[in-house]
């Protein structure tokens, strides 16, 4: 393989490892910032999850982002991964709660701008409708949840202890199905944009089970994801159990179960297919952000503890983000296109 | 798997559970012995019933002691309930001591041998039921805890109830020693033990406090 792929892929790696130190927080955060999960534990059943998600599930999402904007170029989808990296970290680092969707969104159309593609405006309003209904939906499902869950513990009168010992294992089957559901959801941003041009051909196994190029490029961001979650995810994960969520583990487990809900909800092919047989509205499959899932579960609790510990701020901030990040991801995105192509002399698009 | 060892976990869970319920057990137990030791002390001190009785308490206590250290131990090495694990701890703490008030009660009986005139027996008698009773009802409290925190909040009430009653006993007796026609040293003898029983009151209703308190914090 040319070193120039493996440099441009490297842009992908290097999103799908900033998404496993970060959004790993978001499903084993409380867990094991409250000890009640090692992050030992924690990491691994989150690696392994992580990879089955985005290998098994993760085809759905990344086609929404192919029709928003087909990259046909890698360093064209060098750039937008860099340009989403990048504006995630300066996001992150003014404090707001952003995702690498927004972001992944923002540099898709900035190379679509910049090298005059079209966006299509269906599916960036059904994106954008959905960024709004993430938290929203969480918090519908947090609210039923937390209701059902507190009047069934009131009525079992289970032991302390008891509670405790299932509370544990309700976090971490909680946390498996959130990190099977990050990685069916969010690979699309890791890899989505490398799917029309992968490097890789498609691998058979003596002629009973074809790898696809696809799935070998998901398996290449769940180990990418992975390597985040055991090398940097720690330290937010104790941010997040400590200081951020005060909250009960059981009330935990019920943000971490709502959260891997809308994520599974907005990235099931067979959800989506269920409800167009029954002629219902088919649920887009559209990466969506974790952290915005856990807030929306977060407030959700709140409203139904009386609203007075529902920090508004978070929720005013995650708007802000709705706009800004996509914007200065675009921004950036071009920036990048335009050193490549006329200072690097490098084919952005065809 | 992972470090999770879950039948290891639901055992260690069931053997902490049955050794908590039986420290409160001992709590509950010492007081019922103690409700009987203050009239075996007022009507046959010399017949040695009750020594044996002083030596009871004393043995339940120690067992208590054991359970303390033994539940501290699994909770912390096992990392189990980390959100409660402290408030748990005190409490059994808190509550050991009231284990330990009952007995420091009984030793003082039988080392000082306080002269009690029959006429203030039956008070004092129902100054010991009435703090007996206040412990019960603490020891329901505690079981709601760790059971049941929806009825916390009226445990809870009882004890404040039966702290109160404690309250008017002693007061009344103390001042019935005082109007008498005994010697003071004698009157400050007698109040002496009175007001430590009463103390036992004191105690139980700042744990009932405590957990609820304990409660709010546990709810989910």
């Amino acid at each position: 393989m040319d070193i120039s792929i493996i440099i441009f892929l490297l842009g992908g790696l290097f999103l799908g490892w900033s998404l496993g130190a970060n959004d790993a927080a978001n499903v084993f955060g409380t867990a094991v910032g409250t000890r009640m999960v090692r992050f030992k534990t924690a990491a691994i059943v989150c690696s392994i999850f992580v990879i089955l998600g985005a290998i098994i599930s993760g085809s759905g999402t990344t086609e929404t982002l192919g029709k928003l904007g087909a990259i046909n170029a890698l360093p064209g989808a060098f750039a937008a991964c860099v340009a989403a990296g990048v504006s995630v970290y300066l996001m992150t680092k003014a404090g707001l709660p952003v995702s690498t969707t927004q972001a992944i969104v923002g540099a898709i159309v900035g190379w679509n701008l910049y090298t005059g593609s079209d966006t299509n405006i269906r599916v960036l309003i059904t994106i954008l409708g959905t960024w709004v209904l993430c938290p929203v939906i969480a918090g519908v499902i947090a609210m039923g949840f937390f209701t059902i869950t507190k009047n069934y513990l009131l009525r079992r009168k289970l032991h302390i202890l008891r509670l405790d010992a299932y509370t544990r294992t309700a976090l971490l089957l909680a946390g498996a199905f959130g990190a099977y559901s990050l990685g069916a959801n969010n690979i699309a941003n890791v890899m989505g944009v490398f799917v029309p041009i992968s490097p890789f051909t498609d691998v058979s196994i003596s002629n009973f089970f074809v790898f696809s190029s696809k799935e070998q490029l998901f398996l290449l961001g769940g180990l990418a994801i992975a390597v985040g979650v055991f090398t940097y995810s720690k330290k937010v994960m104790f941010t997040v159990g400590n200081d951020l969520l005060k909250m009960s583990p059981v009330a935990a487990f019920i943000v971490v179960i709502s959260h891997s809900i809308v994520l599974f909800l907005f990235a099931s092919q067979g959800i989506s297919n269920f409800l167009q047989s029954i002629n219902l509205p088919s649920i887009p499959l559209v990466p969506v952000s974790s952290s915005q899932a856990v807030v929306g579960a977060v407030i959700g609790i709140g409203l139904l503890k009386g609203g007075k510990e529902v920090q508004w701020s978070v929720a005013g901030k995650i708007t802000i983000g709705w706009f800004t990040l996509p914007v200065i991801a675009a921004l950036i995105s071009m920036i990048l296109l335009f050193i490549l192509s006329n200072i690097f002399n490098l084919t952005v698009s065809f | 798997m992972f470090g999770l060892n879950k039948s290891s976990l639901f055992s260690d869970t069931k053997k902490l559970e049955r050794e908590i319920d039986g420290f409160v057990d001992i709590l509950s137990e010492v007081g019922l012995v103690f409700k009987s030791i203050v009239p075996t002390y007022l009507n046959h001190s010399a017949n040695g019933k009750f020594e044996e009785m002083v030596e009871k308490v004393k043995e339940m206590e120690s067992k208590a002691d054991k359970i303390t250290k033994e539940v501290e131990h699994t909770l912390y090495e096992e990392t189990l309930i980390p959100d409660a694990r402290s408030d748990v701890l005190r409490l059994l703490e808190h509550m050991d001591e009231l284990i330990g008030m009952y007995q420091g009660n009984c030793y003082h009986f039988s080392i000082q041998k306080p002269n009690f005139p029959k006429e203030f027996h039956q008070d004092l008698i129902e100054l010991t039921e009435t703090v007996v009773n206040c412990v019960e009802a603490l020891c329901l409290t505690v079981r709601s805890f760790f059971r049941d925190i929806k009825t916390v909040r009226d445990n809870a009430h009882k004890v404040t109830f039966y702290e109160k009653e404690s309250d008017i006993k002693f007061s009344s007796l103390a001042r019935r020693i005082f109007d008498s026609e005994m010697p003071l040293d004698q009157k400050m003898h007698l109040r002496y033990f009175v007001e430590k029983i009463d103390r036992i009151c004191d105690q139980a209703e700042d744990i009932a406090d405590e957990v609820q308190i304990y409660a709010i914090k546990r709810s989910v």
